[in-house]
C-alpha cells in the first residue's frame, strides 16, 4: 500500500540503470540488423529454399511446382553419375588426407627445428597456397602434357614409360590428387608449425635432461601427444576442403576421361548451372551439406578440446 | 647397476661421433626438405620460363629451362592484347576491395554488439552464426542465381559480390577478439559521453588492428581466387575477376599456345604472390587463422 | 658424491660476450647459488652445466671427469625449471616416472604397440612405480598421482617437479629459479623445505636466483654475478658484511645500503660533505670514493655520548614507514641535495622527536669503495673474527 506512496531510494538508480540498459537494448539489435539480414537473405532463407526445392521437381523458368518427395533423393541414389561423383569425391579425400596431412606435419617438424633456413623452407611451401589456383592448374596441365610436358620428358630421359596423367582414366583422379596436395602442404605446415611454437622450449629441455634425447623419442613423447590437437583440427580441415574440390576438375579436365574424375561439386554445377535440373541439384546440394555438416559438428567438437591443454 | 648402464652409454658419445651424426642427419634433413620445395616450386619456375620461350622450343626442347631466344616480350603482349588481363584484375581488385568493406562494415558493429552489450535475440543470433559458419557458398549458390535471374541482376558486380557481403566467419572472429576488450575502458568511454557508435568505430575498432589486418588478408585471398561463384553468375568477360578470366583465356583461341597462356597466369597470380612476399608473416596468420573458409 | 668443477667457461652468442671466464669449484653436498639480476648470464651458466647449451670455451667436470661431450641426460643431473615444465599431457606419476623410463626401458620397448610385445616391460613398469609411489611419499604428493599438470596448484607442481628430479637420484641439481613463479607466501615456505631437502638429500644443489633474500636464506655459498663474471664468491655472511664490490653491496641487503660520494683526503682518510672520517684507506689522496652504510649501521644520535669511532652526518627526517616490528626512517642529507638516507631502527624508536638530527654511525662498520668500484680494506682496522667487521681503533697503540 505505502509502496505506492514512497519511493524506495533503489527505484531512481534502477531507472537509471534501466535506462542504460534501454540503450544497450536498442543500440545491440542496431548493431546486429544489417548482419541479421544478410544472414537471412543470403544463408539461412536460400538454405531453407533449397530443401523445400529438393523435394520439388522445380526447373528454372517452370511455372508450375509440385511436390515429387523423395524422388530427387532416389533418382540420386541410382544415378551412375552421381554415384560415381561421390566416390570419386570419397576416394580424392582419402588420397589427399593422409598425404597432406603427414607431409605436412613431416615438413613442420624438420623445418621447426631450421634457424637460418627455417623463413626459406616457409616461404616455399607457403607459396601454393597463395597461388591462384585456376591459374596454376593451366601450368599444371602443360606440365603434365603428354608431349610438350616436362614431366613426360623427364621420363623419357630416366627410360620410363610416358603417362598421359590427365587422359587415362585410372591416373586422372590421383593427378588432381596430387595437385591438391600440392596446394594443401604448405597450408598444413603453418598450422602445425603454430601448434609447434606453442610447445614450451622448456619441455623440451626438461626432456632432454630426462633423457629423452632421441629424435624418435622426442617425437613420440612431447611432440605428437602435444601436436594431438592442432592434427585433429587440421584433419578435419582438410578433410573439409579436400571434399570441396572443383577447380581443378573444372579447369583440367572437366569430369574427364570417361567421368572418371566427376566430383560431388562438378556434378552439383552441372546439373544446377549447366543442364538446369534445379530441383535435383538442390537435393545433390543437400546430399553434399550433409557431409559437410559431419565433418564441421567434429570441428565444433575439436575447436572445443583444443583449449583443453 | 645404475651406474654400470651410465657408464656404457657413456662411451658410445664420442665427440667425433656425435659431429658425423649431426651431419649426416642434416645432409638427410636438408635433401628432403629441398626435395620437397623443388615440387612445390616446379610449376611456378616452369611458368617463368615458358612464358619467355618461343612456341617453338615449347614444342621441342622440353627439358630446357632457360630459352635460347627470349620471347618474353611477344608472348606478354600477345596475352594483355588478346585479352583483357589487366581487365580481370582490376576486376578483382574491385570486388575484393568491395567485398571486404561491406563484411567490415556489417561485421564489426556486430561482433561488438555480440561481445559487449546485453540485447535480447543475442544468444539466438550467435547460434545461428555459428551454424552459418558451416555452411559452405555452393549451399546457397542455387537459390540465390535463382533470385538474381529473377531480379535481372546476373552478369553484374553486385551478383559476384552479394552472397560474401556477410562474414560469419568476421563475425565471430571480432566477437572473440572483442570479448577480450577490457570493459573498464568501454565504462570509461560511456562516462566521457560518448555514444556506442564512437565507442565501437574509435575505441574499440582501433584495438582490433591485428584481427581486422588478418582477416582482410583471409578474404582477398579467398575471393582473389574464387571460382564457383563467378563461373555461375558471369558471363560477361568484361566482368570476369582473375580465375575465371583465366578460364576464358585458356577455353577461347589460345589453345595450345602455352606462352601466352603461362604469361596470362604469370600476370594474373603476380599480385597476390608479390603480396605475400612482402607481407609474409600477415599472410601466413591470415589465411591459416582457423581454417574456417 | 659429486664436485663440480668449472674451468674457465666463456660463452658468447655471435659477438656478445654472455660468460667470461668463470672458475668456480662446487664441493659435493654443497648448497651453491648463483645470483645477479637478470641478463648477467647465471642461467646461461646453470644450463652449460646441464648442457642444454654448449660452452664457447672453457670445460666443466664433475668428480674430476670432464663431461663436455655428454649430452643432458648423461651428465647425471636433474633440472627444476622455472616454469616447472611438466610435460602438460601426462599425469603425474607419468611425469615423474619418464626419467627412470628412458633409462631403463629400451627404444623397443617405449614405442606404442611394440612395447607390448616386451615380456619385461611390465615389471620394470612395476618397479618404477614403486619408486615414483616412494618420491611422492617424501613430498606429500601422493594423492595427485593420478592427475594432470593444469589441475594443480603453483605449489603442487613445483613439488612435481622435483619429484620428477629426485626419482633420478642424480648427482646434482639444478635450478633455475624454481620459486619466481609462486606467490609470496608460498615462496617462504618452499624456501624452508628446499633447504630442509637438502639437508636430507645431502645432494649437491646448485640454485639460481635474481632474489637475493632466497640466495642468503638457502646457500652454503653464493656466487654474485654480474655482466658475465663472479663478483664474489663466498658465504652469504661474507657477502653481506665485506662486501668486495660495490654492485655486491648494493644488491644484497634490504633495504638498499646507503651510499655516499666521498673524496678521499690526507692518508687515505674519507671526506663526507666536509666531514673526515678516519677510515685510513689505500686509495690515494684526491681522487673520488663511494662510502657505503648499512642502513642498520646507522641510527640518529640518543643521549649516548660519541664514542670513541664513531662518526656522523646530518639530516632532516622525511618520511617514516612502519613495518611493525622496525621502522625504516628516510633522511635528507644535509649538505648533499637528493640524497636520502634509510635507517632502520627497532620500533620503539622515539620517532616524533627528531628534526634536524646527527646520524651516528661506526666507522668500522662502513665500506669504502674506489672509483674502479672495488673494496677499499682500512688499514688501520682490524678483521674481526666474529661477524667479519673491521673495527678499527683510532688511536692506533690506545686501543688493545
Amino acid at each position: 500500500m505505502s509502496s505506492l506512496a514512497i519511493p524506495a531510494p533503489g527505484v531512481r538508480r534502477q531507472a537509471f540503470g534501466g535506462r542504460q540498459a534501454l540503450i544497450e537494448k536498442i543500440t545491440g539489435m542496431g548493431f546486429c540488423l544489417p548482419a541479421t539480414t544478410l544472414l537471412l537473405l543470403t544463408s539461412l532463407v536460400p538454405l531453407c529454399v533449397l530443401v523445400v526445392m529438393s523435394f520439388t521437381d522445380y526447373e528454372l523458368g517452370a511455372l508450375d511446382i509440385k511436390s515429387v518427395g523423395l524422388a530427387n533423393f532416389g533418382k540420386a541414389m541410382s544415378d551412375p553419375m552421381f554415384r560415381r561423383s561421390l566416390w570419386n569425391t570419397l576416394l580424392y579425400v582419402a588420397i589427399v588426407l593422409p598425404g597432406s596431412v603427414c607431409l605436412g606435419l613431416l615438413v613442420a617438424v624438420l623445418v621447426h627445428q631450421r634457424k637460418r633456413t627455417r623463413s626459406f623452407y616457409e616461404i616455399i611451401y607457403f607459396l601454393p597456397v597463395t597461388s591462384t589456383l585456376i591459374a596454376m592448374a593451366t601450368v599444371w596441365q602443360f606440365l603434365l602434357h603428354p608431349r610438350l610436358g616436362p614431366i613426360n620428358a623427364f621420363l623419357q630421359l630416366i627410360g620410363s614409360r610416358q603417362y598421359a596423367f590427365l587422359s587415362e582414366p585410372s591416373l586422372a583422379l590421383p593427378t588432381l590428387a596430387v595437385i591438391g596436395m600440392w596446394q594443401l602442404i604448405g597450408f598444413n605446415m603453418v598450422l602445425f608449425l603454430a601448434g609447434l611454437s606453442a610447445i614450451p622450449r622448456d619441455i623440451y629441455e626438461a626432456a632432454e635432461v630426462d633423457g629423452c634425447s632421441g629424435s624418435i623419442d622426442r617425437f613420440l613423447t612431447i611432440t605428437w601427444p602435444l601436436l594431438g590437437p592442432t592434427t585433429m583440427f587440421v584433419i578435419v580441415t582438410t578433410s573439409i576442403t579436400a571434399f570441396k574440390i572443383f577447380d581443378t576438375v573444372a579447369v583440367m579436365t572437366r569430369g574427364g576421361p570417361m567421368g572418371s574424375s566427376e566430383v560431388l561439386l562438378y556434378a552439383i554445377y552441372l546439373e544446377g548451372f549447366q543442364y538446369f535440373h534445379t530441383a535435383y541439384a538442390a537435393a545433390l546440394t543437400v546430399i553434399f551439406l550433409v557431409f559437410i555438416l559431419v565433418f564441421s559438428v567434429i570441428q565444433t567438437f575439436v575447436l572445443d578440446r583444443r583449449t583443453h591443454y | 647397476m645404475r651406474s654400470e648402464s651410465d657408464s656404457r652409454r657413456l662411451s658410445t658419445t664420442r665427440p667425433a661421433w656425435a659431429l658425423l651424426r649431426r651431419a649426416v642427419s642434416l645432409l638427410f634433413v636438408h635433401g628432403f626438405l629441398l626435395a620437397g620445395a623443388v615440387f612445390m616450386l616446379l610449376p611456378f619456375v616452369w611458368m617463368l620460363v615458358t612464358s619467355i620461350k618461343p612456341p617453338e622450343e615449347i614444342f621441342t626442347a622440353q627439358l630446357r629451362l632457360w630459352p635460347k631466344q627470349f620471347y618474353g616480350l611477344e608472348n606478354y603482349r600477345f596475352a594483355l592484347t588478346s585479352a583483357p588481363l589487366l581487365r580481370f584484375a582490376l576486376n578483382g581488385v574491385f570486388i575484393c576491395a568491395c567485398i571486404l568493406a561491406v563484411q567490415l562494415l556489417v561485421a564489426i558493429p556486430c561482433g561488438y554488439a555480440l561481445a559487449k552489450l546485453r540485447f535480447p535475440g543475442r544468444q539466438a543470433l550467435f547460434v545461428l552464426t555459428l551454424l552459418a559458419l558451416a555452411i559452405p557458398v555452393q549451399v546457397p549458390a542455387l537459390p540465390l542465381y535463382i533470385a538474381l535471374a529473377d531480379l535481372g541482376l546476373l552478369n553484374t558486380y553486385f551478383s559476384m559480390m552479394v552472397p560474401f557481403f556477410l562474414s560469419v566467419f568476421a563475425i565471430f572472429l571480432l566477437r572473440q577478439f572483442f570479448k577480450g576488450f577490457p570493459d573498464d575502458i568501454i565504462h570509461a568511454a560511456r562516462l566521457d559521453g560518448m555514444s556506442e557508435f564512437e565507442i565501437v568505430w574509435r575505441i574499440v575498432t582501433p584495438s582490433a588492428w591485428p584481427a581486422i589486418a588478418a582477416f582482410a588478408v583471409f578474404s582477398i585471398v579467398a575471393h582473389w581466387n574464387d571460382l564457383y561463384w563467378p563461373l555461375i553468375v558471369i558471363s560477361d568477360a568484361k566482368l570476369a575477376p582473375p580465375p575465371l578470366g583465366m578460364m576464358f583465356f585458356s577455353d577461347a583461341e589460345t589453345g595450345s599456345n602455352y606462352g601466352a597462356l603461362t604469361a596470362a597466369a604469370t600476370i594474373l597470380t603476380a599480385p597476390l604472390v608479390v603480396a605475400f612476399l612482402f607481407a609474409r608473416r600477415h599472410f601466413i596468420a591470415g589465411i591459416t587463422m582457423t581454417g574456417v573458409k | 658424491m659429486a664436485r663440480v668443477e668449472l674451468k674457465s667457461i666463456a660463452k658468447s652468442f655471435g659477438a656478445v660476450p654472455v660468460l667470461s671466464g668463470i672458475d668456480l669449484d662446487i664441493a659435493d653436498g654443497e648448497f651453491l647459488t648463483l645470483v645477479g639480476a637478470s641478463g648477467c648470464g647465471k642461467s646461461t651458466l646453470i644450463r652449460i652445466i646441464a648442457g642444454l647449451e654448449p660452452q664457447t670455451s672453457g670445460s666443466v667436470a664433475v668428480d674430476g671427469r670432464t663431461i663436455d661431450h655428454l649430452r643432458p641426460h648423461e651428465r647425471r643431473v636433474a633440472m627444476v625449471f622455472q616454469s616447472y615444465a611438466l610435460y602438460p599431457h601426462m599425469s603425474v606419476a607419468s611425469n615423474i616416472a619418464l626419467p627412470l623410463t628412458m633409462q631403463r626401458l629400451s627404444l623397443w620397448e617405449r614405442l606404442p604397440l611394440v612395447k607390448l610385445l616386451s615380456p619385461k616391460r611390465r615389471r620394470v613398469m612395476r618397479d618404477i612405480l614403486e619408486e615414483v609411489r616412494a618420491v611422492a611419499a617424501q613430498l606429500q604428493i601422493e594423492p595427485l598421482l593420478g592427475r594432470r599438470p593444469s589441475q594443480l596448484s603453483g605449489g603442487q607442481r613445483q613439488r612435481v617437479a622435483l619429484g620428477r628430479a629426485m626419482v633420478r637420484h642424480p648427482d646434482v641439481f639444478l635450478m633455475d629459479e624454481p620459486l619466481s613463479n609462486l606467490d609470496a607466501k608460498l615462496r617462504v615456505h618452499m624456501r624452508t623445505e628446499l633447504a630442509e631437502l637438502h639437508e636430507r638429500l645431502k645432494t649437491t644443489f646448485i640454485y639460481v636466483t635474481h632474489d637475493q633474500v632466497e640466495a642468503m636464506t638457502m646457500s652454503d655459498r653464493v656466487a654474485m654475478m654480474d655482466a658475465g663474471s663472479i663478483l664474489q664468491l663466498g658465504t652469504p655472511t661474507e657477502l653481506y658484511a665485506t662486501p668486495a664490490n660495490i654492485k655486491v653491496a648494493q644488491f644484497i641487503g634490504s633495504p638498499t645500503i646507503n651510499l655516499l660520494p666521498a673524496t678521499v683526503g690526507e692518508g687515505g682518510d674519507i671526506d663526507v660533505i666536509g666531514r673526515r672520517v678516519p677510515l685510513r684507506t689505500a686509495l690515494p689522496a684526491g681522487t673520488s670514493a663511494t662510502l657505503a652504510i648499512r642502513p642498520e649501521a646507522i641510527a640518529p644520535i640518543g643521549n649516548a655520548p660519541l664514542r670513541d669511532g664513531q662518526a656522523t652526518l646530518a639530516g632532516t627526517l622525511r618520511r617514516v614507514e612502519n613495518l611493525g616490528s622496525e621502522f625504516i626512517l628516510h633522511f635528507d642529507v644535509t649538505g648533499l641535495a637528493g640524497k636520502v638516507i634509510t635507517c632502520r631502527v627497532p620500533a620503539d624508536h622515539d620517532v616524533a622527536a627528531h628534526g634536524q638530527v646527527d646520524l651516528v654511525f661506526d666507522v668500522g662498520a662502513c665500506h669504502v669503495f674506489g672509483t674502479d668500484g672495488l673494496r677499499a680494506e682500512p688499514l688501520g682496522g682490524r678483521r674481526d673474527a666474529r661477524d667479519g667487521r673491521v673495527r678499527l681503533y683510532l688511536n692506533a697503540g690506545s686501543a688493545t
